[in-house]
């Protein structure tokens, strides 16, 4: 399809902006010399262009999304009806606290609802996505320290099956990080945590369950192992869909944590946010935490900062709205519902497992949490088809491909997590699709690095487009 | 997959040649079979000292950024520029696109010959 840039012409346009009759005023330097190239299209073509685009794209609406790590559930639109209400888009984060008792105590109510599903105390809203949320913990885990002139704790350890953004959060946190291996399960390797703490570490991140689906048998040992050596514990949220009203990180001997509300709590992502990775933590860290917290006293809610805070991660509340909608979700499931939810993904998991077992090897042959991972290494020696081959003929049938190559520790790796929105019939629908193309794969293995035929784009140049990336339409 | 007897490797799938006291450095055949198309490499400086089995720099693929640790402790003496600029000279020709040239060698990893090598790759084939 063409590009905005080449739809249009000269002088075309459909702003409403009225002229300008306030004088022309220069602001030297800082003065535009030619017009900025902006596309001149009409209403028409800029309607046609983006529903054009949106047909190209493919996400939950459309069908099965099993893409791990990512928790693509289904958003129930009665979210969106309480975000778009007037009292809270129609708004000023300036307003005083009286004016914004209704706003203040839906941050109020989640974070009593957060700290109800994770044990933990106290709870910031204002990172953006998990990653955010990342480094506000780590960011609130170096505070304590400081605080308590125990400033040699300088290490994070994080195992090597951990998320990407854990050792690169500690980083930018200003940590040096620990890596330990991980033990054939997957789990995190006792003695190598002993061997590795010390008076120099200031936590451990750890994600449970962990990024092969399994849940660490050994969860209490390893915070009690960081906890004896001075550190802190770093739970990642990521994976909280699998336990969530079920098991407590607070109870675990977490310290500090992050949720993402936009995979767990049923917030649109996937487009490139809004997302939201609030940081919930135990009484004895709240001081430290960014933003505001929204209190109820006599007079109804008030606003309150951390005496110790680390100063703010996002402008004011952060992205208020999703809050705003992940509140929606907790309140339709309550107390009842957010448990089975949790129960609903880890059927629904072991489910497409068991089914796929006689076709696919598993990375790791045990019941799993919230999802599951395939390493298509055998395949990959014995015919050339890849992980990444599977998925793009995956494209062909209609449904979106698991997560490719990841986690690290797996050799061509699939990670297809179901969520608990799908129903028995779309399981056994993507089933039948993933033996057929496994099938295909046997029959005719040459074949399948040619798919997908019937996806908009076909195969992009992957190398090309990382090694001469070209993010900027040039016109002359 | 090509496993040339003159070198030495580590369980991490770095070759290593030591000559005269200088130690060269680079991916393996099967590593870069594994990692796929490379796009970037980091490289160490000249001067900087190396641990043996820590990280000397990285390499991305398409896939994934992988750590390339060092099989030997020593001063970095030479680096391959020209992998900063064609990382994919690394797929093309994985024994003649060294990394680093290390000297003052101190300490080094235990290192397999040809045969235990490509043995253990068959290993971690079968995992």
């Amino acid at each position: 399809m063409k590009l905005i840039f080449e739809m249009g012409g000269p002088g075309r346009g459909c702003d409403l902006i009225p002229d300008c009759k306030a004088p022309d005023c220069t602001v030297g330097l800082a003065q535009r010399e030619k017009k900025p190239m902006l596309p001149e299209v009409s209403e028409t073509e800029i309607s046609r262009h983006y529903t054009e685009l949106a047909k190209q794209a493919y996400g939950v609406n459309d069908g099965f999304y099993p893409l791990g790590s990512c928790t693509m559930k289904y958003n129930p639109k009665i979210n969106d009806q309480a975000a778009s209400l007037a009292d809270f888009t129609q708004i000023h984060p300036l307003q005083a606290a009286a004016d914004v008792q209704g706003c203040l105590e839906v941050i109020g109510e989640i974070e009593k609802a957060l700290c109800a599903i994770t044990g933990m105390d106290a709870c910031t809203l204002q990172p953006a996505a998990g990653a955010h949320g990342e480094f506000t913990g780590l960011l609130v885990i170096k505070a304590y320290h400081v605080s308590r002139r125990d400033q040699k704790r300088t290490k994070i350890i994080v195992p090597d099956s951990a998320h990407g953004t854990n050792p690169a959060s500690a980083a930018m946190a200003g940590f040096d990080v620990v890596n330990i291996p991980s033990d054939a399960n997957g789990c995190v390797d006792l003695e190598a945590l002993r061997a590795a703490v010390g008076e120099n570490t200031a936590g451990l991140m750890l994600t449970n369950p962990n990024t092969v689906g399994l849940f660490d048998p050994n969860i209490a040992e390893i915070t009690s192992i960081v906890h004896e050596a001075g550190g802190l514990c770093y739970y990642d949220g990521a994976n909280l869909n699998a336990i969530m009203g079920i098991a407590r990180p607070g109870d675990m001997g977490f310290d500090v944590m992050h949720l993402n509300l936009h995979k767990t709590f049923s917030t649109p992502h996937g487009g490139g946010g809004p997302g939201s990775g609030p940081v919930a933590c135990k009484k004895f860290l709240q001081e430290f935490l960014p933003g505001i917290r929204a209190v109820k006293g006599a007079d109804g809610y008030e606003m309150t900062r951390g005496s110790q805070t680390v100063g703010n991660v996002h402008g004011f509340y952060g992205n208020f709205l999703v809050v705003v909608r992940a509140l929606c979700y907790i309140m339709t499931l309550g107390r009842e519902g957010i448990p089975e939810a949790a129960e609903g993904a880890v059927l629904n998991a072991n489910y497409m497992m068991h089914q796929l077992k006689p076709y696919y090897q598993m990375a790791y042959d045990h019941t799993c949490m919230h999802e599951f991972v395939m390493t298509l290494q055998r395949e990959k020696h014995e015919r050339n088809v890849s992980a990444l081959d599977i998925a793009k003929a995956l494209l062909d049938h209609g449904i979106h491909p698991p997560t490719m190559y990841f986690p690290l520790i797996v050799h061509e790796a699939l990670m297809v997590e179901p969520t608990e929105t799908e129903s028995r019939e779309t399981l056994d629908e993507a089933v039948k699709i993933f033996i057929e193309v496994m099938k295909q794969s046997e029959e005719t293995p040459e074949r399948m690095h040619e798919y997908p035929l019937a996806a908009p784009i076909g195969r992009p140049d992957e190398v090309a487009a990382a090694r001469k990336p070209v993010v900027r339409y040039g016109r002359e | 997959m090509n496993f040339p007897k003159e070198l030495r490797y580590s369980k991490s799938h770095e070759w290593v040649k030591i000559e005269e006291g200088i130690a060269t450095i680079g991916l393996t055949d099967y590593a870069q079979s594994e990692l796929g198309d490379l796009v970037f490499v980091n490289l160490p400086e000249v001067g900087d000292e190396l641990t043996a089995g820590e990280a000397l720099g990285d390499v991305e693929s398409v896939k994934a950024v992988s750590d390339v640790y060092s099989p030997v402790s020593g001063t970095v003496a030479e680096i391959n520029e020209e992998l900063l600029d064609h990382p994919e000279r690394i797929n093309e020709a994985p024994y003649d696109a060294w990394f680093v040239k290390v000297e003052n060698v101190t300490d080094e990893e235990e290192l397999l010959d040809a045969e235990a090598y490509e043995a253990h790759c068959a290993s971690e084939a079968s995992d």
